[in-house]
């Protein structure tokens, strides 16, 4: 240690504070002005964090099934009168869904149809939040030698998650289909009107965008667009719901709150993702920019 | 250390130990934070559970700075700062900036605040965590030029106020007990 007098160790303790503050406006304009830079940084940090959030997310899930068990003990007679309303209802769907689906194949057979490729996945625990107060994102542990790249398309059992914008070494950030920077091209069954959807950081997504001739209607379907390459066709997003103030939005098919495991899907489109996507507006299709 | 050599009496030889022992209960503020920190980062399933992360580390800054200025110098506060920007997701800078300024002013009003009672420094704490909350929000927005939801920013700023209690009950025990350099 370097010994200097009282007064000026006196002066030097006084100047620390005013001379970190002027730093920080510093340190704000270099992460502005080079946006990689942190991105480098979060990745860094989130691949030397990852293997303490999978030690701990395995006790952690088995606390929180504990609790979802109690609740569900609980529910568990309101649940079966309603289960067993739905499932006379389901009966019902399946036979003409096995009829719709005999008829389908005879037909696709008539007009000698070529089936989609099925997309490879590989599946992935979720271990971390990886979103902030104004974003809001998932933290994927992954093994050393995974193949996912930026852009490949996440789903949970039953609907469009996200897309995949951060890759490290042995993590992936995720930007859910809520964050505020998302948009997703989406198509409305069985109007077939287009439109795009917009995250607000809030549980349910707006939809924004769509032809004058087919505006979004109550419990419509929601399935992804194929337009600008930036997703496959038909993935499950979810249903039509108005807000209060008549807004329409979507409620979520994935249970974006609740996620713990995702597939992580490669459809080979590429076509989209920047070189250099910046973490402000990550991977956005050009479509939406287009059509602002 | 300081100030076992500044005051004058009888004490141990420092050993090995003892000068760990020492250290360790120095660092105990910094270390304590980026612990709590980091756990506010693991799933735990409920809702808007970011706000956790920005809620704890103020919470945890105002306090040792106010009690332990010295365990926890502007330096060490810059570094817990970038360490927030990074696992909170927010703008570069506008952690460190954050947190620099809570420190600033926990100091600066430490002689008044440690002489009154809990209340008061809750209550004091309460501005401070509003104006950090709303400060957090305002740069956000400016540096992703676009008006962030103030929704969040005033969850973030309740909760801050409402976890400030259970903090400083869990990190007065520490601070009387375990983080104490005078009990070694």
């Amino acid at each position: 240690m370097i010994r200097l007098s009282i007064p000026a160790r006196q002066i030097l303790s006084k100047l620390t504070l005013p001379v970190l503050i002027a730093a920080s406006f510093a340190m704000l304009l270099v992460g502005k002005a080079d946006t990689m830079l942190a991105e480098r940084a979060r990745v860094a940090l989130g691949d030397s964090l990852a293997p303490i959030y999978v030690a701990l997310s395995e006790p952690l899930a088995q606390a929180r099934a504990g609790v979802t068990e109690i609740v569900d003990l609980w529910n568990m007679r309101a649940e079966n009168a309603q289960l067993r309303d739905e499932n006379a209802r389901l009966r019902q769907w399946q036979a003409t869904a096995l009829a719709l689906d005999a008829e389908n194949r005879r037909l696709k057979a008539d007009l000698h149809w070529v089936p989609d490729p099925t997309a490879a996945f590989v599946t992935a625990r979720v271990v971390a939040d990886a979103g902030g107060v104004y974003a809001r994102a998932v933290l994927l542990a992954l093994g050393p030698n995974h193949f996912i790249h930026r852009g490949e398309i996440a789903l949970d059992q039953s609907g469009l998650v996200g897309r995949v914008t951060e890759v490290g070494a042995r993590t992936a950030r995720v930007l859910l289909i809520t964050d505020l920077n998302s948009r997703v091209p989406v198509v409305l069954e069985p109007s077939g009107g287009h439109a795009i959807m917009t995250g607000t950081n809030g549980p349910r997504p707006r939809l924004l965008y769509w032809a004058d001739g087919t505006p979004p209607r109550e419990g419509e379907r929601v399935v992804t667009s194929p337009e600008a390459d930036a997703f496959p066709a038909n993935l499950p997003v979810g249903t039509v719901r108005f807000s209060a103030t008549n807004v329409p939005e979507v409620q979520l098919a994935a249970q974006l709150d609740r996620l713990e495991v995702v597939r992580i899907f490669d459809y080979g489109l590429n076509a989209m993702v920047p070189p250099e996507p910046t973490h402000s507006e990550p991977t956005r299709p050009v479509a939406a920019d287009r059509l602002k | 250390m300081a100030r076992d050599e500044q005051v004058p009496g009888i004490r141990p030889r420092p050993s090995l130990g003892r000068r760990l022992d020492i250290m360790a209960r120095h660092s105990f503020p910094a270390t304590i934070t980026v612990l709590l920190m980091l756990l506010c980062g693991l799933p735990f399933g409920f809702a808007d559970q970011a706000v956790l992360l920005p809620s704890v580390t103020l919470g945890a800054v105002f306090f040792w700075s106010l009690f332990r200025p010295g365990s926890l110098p502007p330096p060490v506060v810059f570094l817990l700062g970038f360490l927030l920007d990074l696992l909170g997701y927010l703008p570069i800078g506008c952690g460190i900036l954050t947190l620099l300024l809570v420190h600033g002013m926990a100091r600066r009003w430490r002689r008044m605040l440690t002489q009154q009672g809990f209340i008061m420094v809750w209550l004091a704490f309460i501005c401070v965590g509003t104006g950090a909350s709303a400060l957090i929000w305002a740069l956000t927005s400016l540096l992703s030029l676009r008006v962030m939801p103030i929704g969040p920013a005033l969850f973030q700023a309740v909760l801050t106020a409402a976890l400030y209690p259970a903090l400083a009950a869990l990190l007065i025990g520490a601070h009387r007990t375990i983080a104490n350099p005078e009990r070694v």
